[in-house]
């Protein structure tokens, strides 16, 4: 059997057990879904389905179900949609009307332009690719060395970087702000900095758990195949244990951009000058400054990202939050 | 060798950015550090301080109020909507993708977008809504009793769906041949629901009990930027508390204060963890 069958294998069917491993169970395929996914049945028994009264029950109370899910769900999207290209005395005097007096397009290049929003933009993606290269970085090379050179001193290792999981990341707050302040040997400050964002991200101790969880349950035989072949820990590690990693990789950036869009205290801390922040941190402060209809459309546009990056990787991110629970549980 | 150079991304971030910090954490707890003066020995003053501030009982007051009204909005509605929707037949991915977007929304956002639905002015657009159905304007968060509620509720919309989803995968694992067996026994649906589906969440729903536990007892973003603390203290958080001392404090950083009130969070989380896991250990065993 060669490497790349091995590894579809492994990582497409995990099999029906449920002591499968969680890492691999969620690498799944959208489209090949296991029985496990779709049970034949649920809580109700098929033989209820067939009785017309409780099927109708069912359909009415999920239709209702549906529709409290789009209201809650979408509808707040919705009308930041609508409200960005609504002039602002609309907004204000009537919220909920739609359009009454029209649309305002002006408000999104007024928005990415002059207040600046694009380059606001840009400082988040900015963020966001260094802290999931660093996360990548320390996760893949770290967890090779855990889980596959496997040194003595390795089980210390994971339990100091396991061990941080346990510690809330207010206690890091202050001691950390002052680490970026005065930084080890180097002999500048790091505010205003973007590795002030990006060396942090990097310890993640939830990305070193994902990924050495994932290279335990890689088969070894394929390591010694590679080690008999010549092949040193480099290259095992570029050429054979990363190309086998994908799934986790994945999960991995989803988690590190989506991270990286979110976070709020942490570079409101370390990145104070306006021209470097992200958009998390700017648009609090835009509230006073601008026109409501332009601060909608800011506000419009800094969803984009993430809700266009969830509706196109929808099945990654809902396995990976479900993996959350898992990993947790 | 080889060894080290693979571990040597992972030694030196974690070293720099978060073992040596938590150690510092407690040792500046312990110590009066200006950055100016070399830091100095001083005890448990630090301690002592954070528990004379009349605001310090406050904070604790107002955060576990946020954590228990959002058990009470957050924590039984994500385990009734996930039970409705893993019985959905057709079309049950679109329901868990309207259940999971408030998630993706970046939390900064909305609450700057649930701040200005919850505008107190009878056009506010929450107002509006609760006129249609003929309820008169409500304070939300310009009142001091009103404004805690209106925080969980926007926190609960924001959270909700991660929880959904992952009762979701939870119910995916209930084996078939439970519910198959309640039916012989002539279960209905409820006792179905009773004595199968909650009995094999069990172990999940008290991880996401003390996993919400812990996030709550951490807020910060929601009365941060909602009511930066107010109406009269009546939202102020340990967290906000902590970034106060440290970050707010006209005299310079109080970095002593905040270090020690967050190891004092910390411990309190740690020790209310490992009593809970205690306590329920005998009921998660089967």
């Amino acid at each position: 059997m060669t490497t790349g069958a091995l590894t579809t294998e492994l990582v497409a069917d995990p099999g029906p057990e449920r002591a499968a491993p969680v890492v691999t169970r969620l690498a799944k395929p959208d489209k090949r879904r296991s029985p496990e996914d779709s049970p034949d049945r649920g809580i109700v028994s098929p033989n209820d389905w067939r009785r017309p009264r409780i099927k109708w029950t069912w359909r009415i109370s999920h239709g209702i179900l549906l529709v409290l899910l789009i209201i809650v769900g979408l509808g707040p999207l919705l009308w930041l949609a609508k409200s960005a290209i609504t002039p602002t005395v609309d907004t204000l005097q009537n919220p909920m009307a739609i359009f009454p007096h029209g649309v305002d397009w002006s408000t999104l290049s007024l928005a990415w332009n002059k207040v600046g929003i694009g380059v606001q933009f840009m400082n988040t993606l900015w963020i966001a690719i260094g802290s999931w290269f660093i996360q990548l970085l320390v996760a893949t090379t770290g967890g090779f060395a855990l889980a596959i050179l496997r040194p003595k001193y390795g089980k210390i290792i994971n339990a100091l970087v396991l061990g941080t999981l346990f510690v809330p990341a207010v206690v890091l707050l202050v001691p950390l702000y002052l680490t970026i302040l005065h930084p080890p040997l180097v002999n500048q400050s790091l505010i205003n900095t973007y590795w002030a964002v990006w060396l942090p991200a990097g310890a993640n101790a939830f990305n070193i758990l994902l990924v050495t969880r994932f290279f335990n349950n890689l088969p070894r035989e394929i390591f010694e195949a590679a080690k008999t072949d010549g092949a040193g820990p480099f290259r095992l590690f570029w050429s054979v244990v990363l190309p086998m990693s994908k799934p986790i990789l994945g999960v991995i950036s989803v988690f590190a951009i989506i991270n990286a869009w979110k976070d709020y205290l942490w570079p409101f801390l370390v990145l104070r000058d306006p021209g470097v922040q992200p958009l998390s941190v700017r648009l609090p402060s835009l509230q006073q400054a601008i026109q409501l209809d332009v601060y909608l459309a800011a506000l419009a546009i800094s969803t984009l990202i993430p809700v266009v990056l969830f509706i196109i990787f929808q099945g990654m991110f809902l396995r990976s939050a479900g993996l959350g629970g898992a990993v947790k549980g | 060798m080889t060894n080290l150079v693979f571990l040597l991304p992972l030694l030196i971030v974690f070293g720099v950015f978060s073992w040596t910090p938590i150690v510092e954490a407690v040792v500046m707890s312990v110590q009066h550090t200006n950055l100016v003066t070399p830091a100095t020995f001083v005890g448990f003053d630090n301690f002592v301080q954070v528990f004379k501030d009349p605001l310090f009982w406050t904070a604790v007051r107002n955060t576990g109020l946020f954590a228990l009204l959002a058990l009470i909005f957050g924590y039984p509605l994500p385990l009734i909507l996930a039970v409705l929707m893993s019985e959905v037949r057709r079309g049950k991915g679109l329901f868990s993708a309207l259940a999971y977007l408030p998630v993706v929304v970046p939390p900064v956002v909305a609450v700057l977008l649930w701040k200005f639905f919850y505008d107190a002015s009878p056009t506010g657009v929450f107002n509006t809504v609760l006129h249609w159905v003929g309820i008169a304007p409500q304070p939300w968060i310009q009142n001091a009793t009103s404004a805690m509620p209106s925080l969980v509720l926007e926190a609960t919309w924001a959270a909700a769906g991660g929880t959904i989803i992952i009762y979701l995968a939870a119910l995916t694992g209930v084996a078939p041949e439970l519910y198959d067996a309640a039916e012989v026994d002539g279960s209905s649906i409820w006792q179905k629901i009773w004595h199968v589906t909650l009995p094999q969440l069990r172990g999940v729903l008290l991880v996401t009990l003390i996993l919400q536990i812990i996030g709550t007892s951490q807020v910060f973003l929601e009365p941060f930027l909602f009511t930066n603390g107010g109406p009269a203290n009546a939202t102020v958080t340990i967290l906000q508390l902590i970034y106060r001392y440290a970050f707010e404090n006209s005299l310079g950083g109080n970095y002593g204060a905040a270090t020690a009130l967050s190891i004092l969070l910390a411990a309190f989380l740690a020790i209310l963890s490992f009593v809970y896991f205690r306590i329920t250990k005998s009921w998660s065993d089967n």
